[in-house]
């Protein structure tokens, strides 16, 4: 009963603000435009490949190359959803309504969430299709084998990228220091500690390594990672749980 | 109803609220007042279960708010009118908070004319001046149409119409048996709008208690008696007389006396018996302004030092010539009355003995007073908020107009 009201209510803050549209739409855009561009690219380059690089041509994975920046996107989204109550003093006024602070906080993740995988699939199945189509002859189809799973994971990839920044930001509150966290690390950390090799062990645990395994179909020639797309998208999933229980563990005990 | 019992909040090593207790009751507007930091904030955040408290407890009907059964529906608050987002609007806005508590759409069409913003309801609330965001705010609070208001400072930024229609609104409110609690710093309004008072100074209670019984057990009536200033033994003589007869006198700087314990037609006797003429015979009560200063004034936090002016002005350009001050503008003791301190004189007298008054009531220190235009009893220092407004009190009508500011002065001139 509580529950519904919350998700009503979180449902009428989300679609009222303008950051919301902005922000939803900038990850479909940068995404789809992105993964067209490398598609024209790698089309164009595709006759002066090496066999072997021909071979292990993944076309999925690179209609789904924008994906890196945007996710950054989907991160501001779920930063703000969460910290723009803790910015505006907004919380008091929630918590007030809603003394119960697991129902707010959760279905207002609720919300945010199914909002984040609509755009996500459509991002996903958007970028994929155009991004095959941009490729031509060396595209792939989704009935072949891997390539649906990869699509939906995308979608799913994208959503979870959004709840974990939620769980983050719950934790931090300040939309500036989150994003401040996030941004970096996804963007450069996680990059670099999964390249070099030294740290690249550690470094394919992290949440988005882990999760974007569920990309790729055809595997690069010295794939050794432990885990599958499956297990990879679960690595990550355990990360946004971590993140959202401890949001929630905070929220539960701080003073608002 | 509203009940804290040893409720005490601590930050860290700094304590916000110390065993405060007390009951709001319904029914009734009460104030809730103290300096500013003095911790009204922290205990509205309690009540409302936002902070827990370190220590005590606070409760609604019985109930701690995080265990009350459909709480917005009980609970309204305006706790910070700042506290929206400002991309939205404020229809929206309200809507978001009705949805939480299961409140309909049309609730918040109902409120938004309540407060006058139904011009502005699809408005984003970022472009809000101080008085519509506290309208606003006001707005959430009634949402619910609650039994139990709290209300945090919902006064500032609004102007004098704005603050008349919060008085009534509050009023209205708790006329209608609803449990009002309004805090303030401000005395001078709570005078107006409580019925109870609860004070605190430094997160602790200094009161707790109906608006007439904190003005009369903070500001004991007093009769003011002057003599002649011209024959101070007079006063001597007046002074032991009233000793004598069992009422307590002090003697005011400027040579008049207050007299306390003593009935005026008894003084009046008393000086009659012993001979001595009087100048002023006149009942003064202390205002609600001055008991409260003189209550909190241990308890507050944030006290100014004195200006040293550091010499950083800069010099004016050459060739500026500074206005030349008007007479008696801004000048102390040019025609305005001297500044009202405790026992400043109701009626201005010459300043030396011997000396010819300008007129009935010319000022001392202004010889030149009838040409600037006489004394203006309108004409107050600036420190209005130091209360016992002596001298322009008599002057004025009894009811004055004026809305907030002169609030305390009445009490003195009855």
């Amino acid at each position: 009963m509580a529950m519904a009201h919350v998700i009503r209510s979180e449902w009428t803050k989300i679609r009222s603000v303008a950051s919301t549209v902005w922000t939803l739409s900038a990850a479909l855009v940068v995404t789809v435009a992105l993964g067209m561009l490398i598609s024209a690219l790698t089309r164009r380059e595709f006759d002066s490949m090496s066999p072997r690089d021909r071979l292990t041509l993944d076309p999925t994975f690179i209609s789904f190359a924008g994906m890196s920046l945007g996710q950054l996107a989907m991160i501001v989204f779920g930063v703000l959803v969460v910290s723009n109550e803790y910015s505006t003093g907004m919380i008091r006024t929630s918590l007030a309504a809603v003394p119960r602070r697991a129902t707010f906080l959760f279905g207002k993740i609720t919300v945010a969430t199914a909002l984040a995988l609509v755009v996500g699939m459509a991002t996903s199945f958007l970028a994929f299709f155009l991004g095959q189509a941009v490729l031509g002859p060396h595209g792939a189809r989704l009935g072949d084998p891997g390539v649906l799973r990869a699509v939906v994971g995308g979608g799913l990839y994208m959503t979870l990228i959004a709840m974990f920044s939620m769980g983050i930001a719950a934790m931090l509150r300040s939309p500036m220091l989150s994003l401040g966290v996030l941004m970096p690390f996804f963007f450069l950390i996680s990059n670099i500690l999964g390249n070099v090799s030294a740290t690249k062990k550690i470094g394919r645990f992290l949440p988005d390594q882990a999760g974007s395994r569920i990309l790729q179909v055809v595997p690069g020639a010295a794939d050794d990672t432990p885990y599958g797309p499956w297990g990879g998208l679960g690595i990550m999933v355990l990360w946004v749980a971590a993140a959202l229980i401890g949001g929630y563990a905070l929220l539960k005990q701080r003073d608002a | 109803m509203i009940e804290a019992v040893g409720l005490t909040k601590r930050y860290g090593d700094k304590t916000a609220v110390y065993n405060l207790s007390f009951q709001v009751r319904p029914g009734t507007v009460t104030g809730f007042l103290g300096p500013n930091g003095s911790g009204k904030s922290t205990t509205m955040r309690m009540i409302l279960g936002l902070d827990n408290p370190t220590s005590g407890q606070v409760t609604i009907g019985g109930f701690p708010y995080r265990k009350l059964p459909n709480a917005p529906r009980q609970v309204g608050a305006l706790l910070d009118a700042k506290a929206v987002h400002g991309g939205r609007a404020a229809r929206n806005h309200l809507l978001c908070l009705a949805q939480l508590s299961g409140i309909p759409a049309r609730r918040v069409d109902e409120v938004l004319g309540v407060v006058g913003l139904q011009d502005v309801a699809r408005r984003r609330s970022k472009g809000f001046s101080l008085g519509m965001g506290q309208r606003l705010g006001i707005a959430a609070a009634l949402l619910g149409d609650p039994q139990v208001l709290l209300f945090d400072e919902p006064v500032n930024g609004l102007d004098p119409e704005g603050i008349l229609w919060v008085r009534n609104l509050m009023k209205s409110l708790a006329a209608e048996g609803r449990t009002v609690f309004v805090s303030s710093h401000l005395m001078s309004e709570m005078a107006l709008t409580a019925d109870h008072l609860i004070v605190i100074g430094r997160g602790q209670l200094l009161a707790d208690m109906s608006v007439r019984d904190f003005i009369s057990a903070n500001s004991a009536d007093f009769a003011r008696v002057r003599t002649p200033d011209t024959e101070p033994q007079q006063r001597e003589k007046l002074s032991s007389a009233l000793t004598e007869a069992g009422g307590h006198v002090l003697p005011e700087q400027d040579g008049a006396l207050r007299v306390t314990g003593l009935p005026l037609p008894r003084i009046s006797d008393i000086a009659h018996a012993s001979d001595v003429r009087l100048w002023e015979l006149s009942p003064h009560q202390a205002s609600l302004e001055e008991a409260y200063m003189r209550m909190t004034q241990g308890a507050v936090d944030y006290r100014s030092t004195i200006d040293q002016r550091a010499g950083l002005m800069q010099p004016l350009p050459p060739g500026y010539q500074p206005p030349i001050p008007v007479p008696g503008q801004g000048q102390p003791g040019w025609y305005a009355p001297p500044p009202p301190q405790p026992g400043g004189q109701p009626f201005v007298m010459p300043g030396q003995p011997g000396q010819v008054p300008a007129g009935p009531y010319g000022a001392p220190a202004a010889p030149a007073a009838p040409g600037a235009g006489g004394p203006n009893p309108y004409a107050q220092p600036a420190s209005e908020d130091r209360a016992p407004a002596g001298p322009a009190a008599p002057a004025q009508p009894p009811a004055s107009p004026a809305p907030a500011a002169d609030l305390t002065k009445p009490e003195d001139a009855r």
